[in-house]
Formats: structure tokens, sequence, C-alpha cells
């Protein structure tokens, strides 16, 4: 009978071939796109453009300012807060030790959040020098976990190049 | 003769789906380790690193990135811009968000800051001026995430 005839027919042969050609063709695409970059973070500043009369309604913590000089280069060259200099080779761990100290002496949970931090950098100084003050008032990881010290910080307006 | 039957054999046939298998792995993978926000990521900015950046747990509402390269050129919107150009993108940006209405804030906009490490900081805090008299508030400046301390060190 013809019918199964037709039944018995050879497997059908699938054409391999271009399937394989687009598939490596994405495949390559993928692989030179792909760039590996590091995750970023960041740190969340409030800085609303009446900061400058914030004097006028008085908080219970003083704001410390935070002075960071350069030279020409743009390297830091003193780092104060407030009256206490900081110097040497570890001169960013013992400022985030003197913020950690003086947020846990102000009292209990809660003080730190109030706890105001101005940073007045020199013009010329690297960004990165910024970033590193940053980290030190703001907080510090211990154990996997993140604990907060200075939340809120805020910049001097920009100073005359 | 055996021989001679031994070399009529049928051509090979190769086992074509591990292979295929892999390969889908491979695209796969590709696929979804491509990072598509990266396109606003400008190539001349080495961020500052800090063990303490972690990425955002919510999405910004309203994100603008501006970027300062390493050199000091500001890259806002499409293209590198200088601080009086800034100033106008801003105030266009400010414009259209207030000409949403009740739809948008301009008190939800963050502002990302992305700058190279060596980048004056007088001109990081010229850009947030700038900002700030776009009426803008809310700053995140972004840092890469490192694992050893950056406090250790002169």
């Amino acid at each position: 009978m013809k019918l199964r005839h037709h039944s018995r027919a050879d497997k059908i042969d699938l054409q391999m071939t271009p399937m394989i050609d687009i598939v490596f063709q994405l495949l390559i695409f993928f692989i030179f796109t792909l760039k590996i970059v590091s995750p970023e973070g960041d740190f969340n500043i409030k800085m609303p453009v009446a900061a400058a009369n914030v004097s006028a309604a008085p908080t219970e913590t003083p704001t410390l300012r935070l002075r960071l000089q350069a030279n020409d280069e743009g390297q830091l060259t003193a780092l104060k807060l407030g009256d206490t200099v900081f110097s040497g080779e570890n001169r960013f761990r013992d400022l985030h030790l003197a913020i950690r100290d003086l947020v846990s002496d102000a009292g209990g949970p809660g003080s730190a959040s109030d706890q105001e931090v101005e940073i007045d950098a020199d013009y010329d100084l690297h960004y990165g020098n910024v970033i590193r003050a940053i980290t030190a008032i703001s907080g510090y990881i211990e154990g996997g976990q993140r604990h907060s010290l200075v939340e809120k910080v805020r910049f001097t307006p920009p100073k005359a190049e | 003769m055996r021989v001679t039957s031994g070399k009529r054999l049928d051509p090979i046939e190769l086992d074509m789906t591990p292979m295929i298998d892999m390969t889908f792995q491979l695209i796969a993978f590709f696929m979804v380790a491509l990072n598509f926000s990266e396109a606003d990521i400008d190539q001349r900015v080495n961020l500052p690193g800090s063990e303490l950046a972690k990425p955002p747990d919510v999405a910004y509402q309203e994100p603008i990135t501006i970027q300062i390269a390493k050199d000091g050129v500001i890259v806002f919107g499409m293209g590198d811009v200088n601080l009086a150009g800034l100033k106008t993108g801003l105030l266009r940006e400010a414009q259209m968000i207030r000409s949403f209405g009740d739809k948008k804030n301009i008190k939800d906009v963050t502002v990302i800051i992305r700058a190279d490490q060596t980048v004056r900081t007088g001109l990081v805090q010229e850009v947030i001026k700038a900002c700030q008299d776009a009426e803008f508030e809310n700053f995140a400046l972004r840092s890469k995430q490192s694992e050893d301390s950056v406090l250790v060190g002169g």
C-alpha cells in the first residue's frame, strides 16, 4: 500500500549548519559585549539650597566642621575636625575613631542621626580624599554588618579657585 | 573480503546535541551577564573606592546622572559640557519636571554624581551648587565598592 510506504520514509535530516552559524554569531556577540564592572554604591546627601540659614533653627547637636586642606597638587595636607588635628599615616582611621567616640559619648541611640558634619575642602583637593573622609565619618562595617555613624553630611559652598 | 567491506562505512554522524546544549548555556550566561545600564557610564571616570558604598536598595525614582571625568570634563545628558552648559541643562531639566505638574516632584529627583577620584573637589562643589540653583536637593555621590578599608594609609 502506498500510504504505508510513506510512513517508512527516512528520518528527516535537519539542517544544523545555519542554526549553528547563528548560534555562534550570538555567542561571539555576547562574549565581546561582556564587560566586568565592579559594583558601585552611593553616599546619599540631602542638601537643600536653604542650608545656609539653618542656624535660624539651632539643633541640639552643633554642626561639626571637617576641614580638608590641600596643596597645589591636590594632596591632602591637613585634616581637622573642629579644633582637633589628625596627622600621620592613619589620619583617616583616627578621624573615624574620633567620630565613633563622639557618637557613642553623645548618648543613646538616635543621637547619631542628628549629628551633622560640614565638609570644608580646598578647591584643588582630589575628590578621592573627600570620599575617604565621608567613609570615615558615615559608618563602619563590623562582622558583616553596616553600622552608621553620621548620616548628615554637607559641603560648604564652593570657594573661589 | 572483510577489509574492503570495512571501507564502505556510512558517513560518520556527529551527535550535535551536547554541543548545542553547551552553546545555548553559554549564550544564556552571556545574555544575563550583559549589563545594559552601562550606557550611562563614562569610561574616563575612575571612581574613588569605599568599603561602605553599597548599591541603593531601591532604584531612584528620578535619577539624573552627572559625570566628571579625570580632566574636569563634565558629562551630562548626551555629551560633554562645561559648567555653564551644565547649568543651562539642569535648568531645562528642572523646568521639564515642573511642567509635569503633580505627577513629578523636583524633590524626588536624585542627582547621581560620578566623579573621578583625581577631580578637584571645588569642581564637584560647583556642580552641586549648579544643581542647587536648579532646586535639586538630593545627591548621591557614587563610588566603587572596595574590599579593603580606604581609611588605612595617609
